[in-house]
């Protein structure tokens, strides 16, 4: 905070003491130098007079020569000084001047700003540490979502990018070594509104850092963190990181998934995908045969032994095994582009490929020879840029694996809606039929695009209705919120996944499932839903309307009215006024 | 030996030597009090004051504030002779002279309590 000024006050230090000293030699000079009067009597010129001149002097106004018109010593004096404490002023102008366009002035001042901003946010915000593909695409969905994230990078270009990128709240973005306690301090890491510290930069030392970091100054937090290495991921597990995503491994776990339930495998994209992108297709990887996996790198290690303990062949190709490690027996040496290297590894009679090595071009490479020595194969690609998205697209892998977006995905899933996270836990426990219904289900409700998820909580601030209901002794259904509220026969294209009550989780909750205050729903469906099952947890009218399909008086006078008149009209009429 | 404590070290000690210098005498004696040496007690404050611009130390900060306590004294001293002199006063009566010599005594105490941080700074320093 001081830092500003007191790198003001230093350097201002030697311009300030130059001015003194030129002032006070000019002013002595006229002080001690005689002038005459027009009279012709010698005077001495007094210090405040002295001072009075040397200050308009300096600064070069210039008034004349007061209070009589000087001798020509005096005249040669006022010359000499007159240079003199002109330069003294440049020099501490320019010394300002070169302070206010000083990069480190700058960034102290931005830093002063930015830290006075985080000190002011009230709401609950999470602290992304990287601001590269994963940190850019985490930040946007959770924005999208209405929650907050402040961002730090080491890359002011990066950070740059945030106002460029039209997001739907403002990020504050600093541009600092994140590996610095001062920095991640300063970006609210003690802040108490700080939720969860996510650590996405490309480099696994500075993940661990910024994670042990955030677990020493600020124990209670979430602390998520990227790790491409087990090493790492069992360093950072040591000192209780709260989730660790390695790409690789999700990966490798995803497809374990759509080998054996495949149904539970695209019930999982389905859910965690990003909103209204399209649906995915299921996919079948084969399960039995030879698998070629080109490149031996950290994915193609993790793909290896995923596939090996499945039970599969396996045949490695890689060019640089001194760098990436031997690989199982048998493995051929090359790149995988083509034909020969990958005939060699017996592509002809193999069931899937694994284009897995770190240069995008070369994996579309050896997608494309692989498609013509056999046209049916199982294809899973491995994306490293962002930018390559239209060709990775174009040539229509079985499996895309993009580091940043399984990143992205997960920390998203984990961060905005918790309870798919359980959800996925829960699930895993059913087996694939029950998810094979779930998907039907789904895709009963929504078209083609990824549906809705949404976490609601049935408290008493925002599900009045149910707090009367509550009150008045009477027990609501999960079946009747799920109603339209303006033609209570049509129910809403909405499924409950999940509901949370006291630290228990229901799954898939039946429709006559009682709902308390204190629930947590989860519940997928079309957009539009949500507004109406709002309409239905808030208002009381809504909501005795699905219950009964009675419209309810909503003023006092006329409930009054209808009660004294009860006994004559049975409310038969009121539900008329619906239609 | 570091010269820039020298300087320091002597621009603070100057302060308080010429303040003294000028504040002794009679108060009310014009005659005890020459309005040259109140010129040279405002010069070396200023640079004092300077000088001891950006030190972060808690020391430091106090030092600052005793050095601008002393340059408020001497200014409002400075604006009375100026005023009783060139803005139409009576000159230096014995009144205006005894306000101007105690306006400078309490830069002097200001400036007494400089000098003796100076000196605790430096016996804690023990180097």
């Amino acid at each position: 905070m001081d830092n500003i000024v007191f790198l003001f006050l230093r350097r201002m230090r030697q311009p300030l003491l130059t001015l003194i000293a030129v002032y006070t030699v000019a002013i002595l000079g006229l002080i001690l130098i005689p002038g005459e009067d027009p009279q012709g009597n010698t005077w001495y010129m007094s210090i405040f007079h002295a001072f009075y001149f040397v200050s308009f002097m300096s600064t070069t106004i210039g008034f004349g020569e007061i209070p009589y018109a000087f001798t020509d010593t005096q005249r040669l004096w006022v010359t000499v000084s007159l240079y003199t404490a002109v330069v003294a002023w440049i020099y501490a102008l320019g010394t300002i001047l070169s302070l206010v366009q000083d990069k480190t002035f700058q960034r102290a001042l931005a830093e002063r700003s930015f830290a006075r901003r985080i000190s002011r946010l009230r709401e609950p915000f999470y602290l992304i540490c990287g601001y590269g593909e994963t940190g850019q695409t985490l930040v946007r969905a959770l924005t999208d979502r209405g929650q907050h994230a402040v961002v730090i990078d080491r890359s002011e270009q990066r950070t740059n990018l945030i106002q460029l990128q039209n997001l739907r709240d403002h990020v504050p973005a600093l541009s600092a070594d994140a590996r610095k306690p001062l920095h991640l301090q300063e970006a609210g890491l003690p802040h108490p509104a700080c939720s969860a510290v996510v650590a996405v930069t490309d480099d696994n030392e500075t993940n661990l850092k910024i994670a042990i970091t955030s677990k020493l100054l600020h124990p209670d937090i979430k602390v998520i963190c990227r790790a491409d290495s087990r090493d790492v991921e069992a360093n950072l597990a040591s000192f209780g990181t709260d989730h660790i995503v390695d790409p690789f491994d999700t990966f490798s776990m995803y497809l374990g998934t759509a080998f054996h339930t495949p149904c539970l495998y695209l019930l999982q994209r389905w859910l965690g995908g990003e909103e209204n992108t399209q649906l995915e297709d299921p996919v079948y990887p084969p399960r039995e045969g030879l698998w070629v996996i080109c490149g031996y790198g950290r994915f193609g290690k993790a793909m290896t032994s995923r596939l090996t303990k499945e039970g599969l062949q396996v045949k490695v190709i890689e060019a640089r095994p001194d760098i990436t490690g031997e690989p199982p027996e048998g493995w051929v040496k090359g790149v995988g582009t083509e034909a020969e290297t990958l005939l060699e590894a017996g592509l002809d009679r193999a069931v899937g490929i694994v284009a897995g090595t770190d240069d995008d071009t070369d994996n579309l490479s050896i997608v494309m020879t692989a498609r013509d020595v056999a046209p049916d194969v199982f294809v899973v690609v491995r994306q490293n840029h962002s930018e390559n998205q239209a060709i990775i697209d174009a040539v229509n892998a079985d499996m895309v694996m993009h580091p940043s977006v399984i990143i992205a995905d997960r920390i998203r899933v984990m961060l905005a809606t918790p309870m798919l996270h359980q959800f996925s836990f829960l699930a895993m426990h059913q087996d694939d039929s029950w998810a094979c219904e779930l998907i039907s289900r789904i895709s009963a409700l929504v078209n083609t695009k990824v549906p809705a998820l949404e976490e609601l909580l049935i408290d008493r601030e925002l599900s009045e209705a149910i707090c009367e209901a509550e009150k008045a002794g009477e027990q609501v259904k999960l079946g009747e919120v799920l109603r339209d509220p303006w033609f209570r026969d049509r129910s809403l294209p909405a499924i409950v996944l999940l509901v949370e009550r006291d630290g228990e989780y229901l799954l898939l909750p039946e429709e006559d499932t009682d709902l308390f205050i204190g629930d947590r729903l989860l519940v997928v469906g079309a957009k539009r839903v949500f507004s109406r099952l709002q309409w239905n947890l808030c208002h009381g009218a809504a909501l005795e309307y699905v219950r009964t399909g009675q419209v309810q008086s909503q003023a006092w006078f006329w409930r009054k009215l209808k009660r004294s008149s009860g006994d004559r009209d049975d409310g038969s009429d009121t539900a008329g006024d619906k239609e | 030996m570091n010269p820039e404590k020298v300087v320091f070290g002597f621009f603070i000690v100057l302060a308080l030597t010429l303040n003294f210098g000028f504040f002794v005498g009679e108060i009310d004696n014009p005659d005890h009090h020459h309005v040259y040496e109140l010129f040279a007690v405002v010069v070396v404050n200023l640079i004092a004051t300077v000088l001891k611009f950006g030190d972060r130390s808690q020391m430091g900060a106090v030092l600052l504030a005793t050095s601008l306590v002393a340059n408020l004294q001497l200014l409002a001293a400075s604006i009375v002779w100026v005023v009783a002199v060139h803005g139409g006063g009576d000159g230096l009566t014995p009144t205006v002279t005894a306000s101007i010599v105690s306006l400078s005594g309490g830069a002097l105490l200001a400036n007494v309590i400089s000098v003796v941080l100076l000196i605790i700074e430096t016996v804690m320093l023990r180097r």
